[in-house]
């Protein structure tokens, strides 16, 4: 997945100055850009001449208030929604030349109820130049990578919440994409398991260093993953802040006690709700 | 409730039978008009073993089989087309919720004048209710069908005509077998219907009308009693096949 070099912005590292003269993202080259981007629901304005940049090979955390924008910012981004007005590009490409991955919140929909589990994860296949023998390697390679212990023969309605996200997730991977979108994946677990996701997930990244843009309204979910936070503000969406959290993985239970944990986490909460008064 | 086990369900049974041979025997009503159960159950031996019965019993089935197939190879790919557009649908609605909820027994004197009094007459007007009772729900699955799941394929890469080939197609599949089983029942009720008609030479609704005519009450039971039976197993057959093949519904 080396696509995109070829498009080395110069100033790609930092995102285009907004009114509220946000900080620049973390260093490094631009994988996802967005250039003035517009969407509105009827009268409401979401986002209005949205800019941003989203650093290659980073774990990029998206929070903020109830119906600022969050997830239609990944449905954009993903193709789920057209955009009114703006660009989005991936390292110079169009989102159909992109391999992209998404997950969905509410995995009991987003699975083939009426597929087997291994025939889930195999189905983004059929949409690729893979030969049918390349396709069971994939699977079976993945499976191997994530020392997964699930039954695949099963449908997915055997399977607990936990598991079958775990499912939809291997579904978004087993075509390696350069690009993953998570949308509140966890939010319909419980505790014990979106502990465990979480972890999962986490070694997944550092494992692959594939981008993964992941939307969450858990604010220490949200600091726990990633690299960096962003912080949106309401109608229209505005970058509030732009934290990075320079905590070494794995981190683990213990991180989240820590001093430059609970530091970062204050700040975002602080943001969070100043952009929640002034809305 | 479950003090009586796998034998709960008999227990109406049971009860039925025991309220229908008590009021035989103090003659509720003239016994010529309510033989007793035992009465029932001999011409239910009788003509089902060798007799008029067991032939129109076949003659029967065919007709609804018949029927249902054809609603089926009528309704399933209409439903499919005209739901997958809501604008295309809500454009027939009023017309396809007309003719459904139009009794189908009203029409058969006009299939009658166009077509004769023969066996097609009979199944086309049993396809014409069935077959707008299942293009209504096939398209009511294809309409309803989880946009997660439509999403889900977009974004790994399905075309328009894969994401309709390999989820609604599915996804319609649990509405569709409650189309068929529904248009069963009614095909049913139809071609007995139908068979009560002059010009009829056989078929369960024609048995009932005979004997009805010659006072042999207890043949004129058994023939409703197999009707009923024959109804009963066309939904439970439906229902295996579902259980079956959309292992998936209502998980």
């Amino acid at each position: 997945m080396a696509a995109g070099d070829t498009e080395r912005m110069a100033e790609g590292a930092s995102a285009k100055p907004v009114s509220t003269g946000a900080p620049s993202p973390a260093t490094g080259e631009a994988h996802i850009t967005i250039r003035g981007l517009s969407k509105a629901f009827g009268e409401a304005a979401i986002y209005d001449g949205f800019d941003l940049d989203i650093p290659r090979g980073r774990f990029v955390s998206v929070f903020g208030p109830n119906g600022c924008g969050k997830s239609t910012l990944i449905n954009l981004v993903a193709g789920l929604l057209e955009p009114d007005a703006g660009t989005i590009r991936f390292g110079g490409k169009r989102l159909r030349d992109t391999n992209f991955g998404y997950v969905f919140q509410n995995y009991r929909e987003a699975l083939f109820p009426w597929m087997r589990s291994i025939d889930n994860i195999r189905y983004p296949l059929k949409f690729r130049n893979i030969p049918r023998s390349e396709r069971s390697e994939r699977v079976e390679r993945l499976v191997d990578r994530l020392g997964v212990t699930l039954d695949l023969a099963k449908y997915p309605y055997q399977l607990s919440g936990g598991q079958q996200q775990l499912v939809s997730i291997m579904r978004s991977l087993v075509i390696e994409p350069e690009v993953l979108f998570l949308d509140e994946p966890f939010s319909a677990l419980d505790y014990e398991m979106t502990l465990f996701m979480r972890d999962q997930l986490q070694a997944l990244f550092m494992d692959t260093r594939t981008t993964m843009v992941f939307v969450s309204h858990d604010l220490e979910e949200a600091v726990y993953l990633a690299d960096d936070v962003m912080l949106l503000s309401r109608g229209p969406a505005e970058i509030a802040d732009y934290v990075t959290v320079g905590i070494p993985r794995p981190r683990t239970a213990a991180t989240i006690s820590q001093g430059e944990f609970v530091s970062v986490k204050a700040h975002c909460l602080d943001v969070f709700q100043r952009t929640v008064r002034d809305a | 409730m479950d003090r009586f086990g796998p034998f709960t369900p008999l227990i109406g049974v049971v009860g039925l039978l025991v309220i229908w041979q008590f009021a035989f025997w103090v003659e509720v009503v003239d016994r010529v008009l309510l033989p007793s159960p035992g009465a029932m159950f001999a011409a239910v031996w009788h003509g089902m073993t060798g007799g008029q019965l067991l032939i129109d019993f076949f003659r029967t089935i065919e007709r609804t089989s018949l029927s249902i197939l054809y609603a089926g190879i009528i309704g399933i790919p209409l439903g499919i087309a005209l739901g997958s557009s809501v604008p295309v649908y809500r454009s027939v609605e009023f017309v396809v919720d007309f003719f459904r909820s139009t009794p189908a027994s009203a029409v058969f004197p006009l299939f009658l004048a166009i077509s004769g009094p023969g066996d097609a007459t009979k199944i086309q007007v049993a396809t014409f209710g069935a077959s707008l009772v299942i293009l209504f729900n096939v398209a009511y699955g294809v309409m309803n069908a989880r946009k997660t799941r439509l999403q889900a394929a977009q974004v790994m890469g399905a075309s328009r005509l894969r994401v309709l080939t390999d989820v609604m197609l599915f996804e319609s599949l649990p509405q569709t077998f409650v189309g068929l089983r529904n248009g069963v029942s009614l095909a049913l009720i139809i071609v007995i219907v139908a068979e009560m008609f002059i010009g009829s030479i056989d078929g369960l609704g024609h048995n009932v009308l005979d004997n009805q005519m010659l006072f042999e009450m207890p043949r004129m039971y058994a023939a409703i009693f197999v009707a009923g039976a024959l109804g009963y197993g066309f939904n439970l057959l439906f229902l295996l096949i579902e259980r079956r093949y959309v292992h998936w519904s209502g998980r």
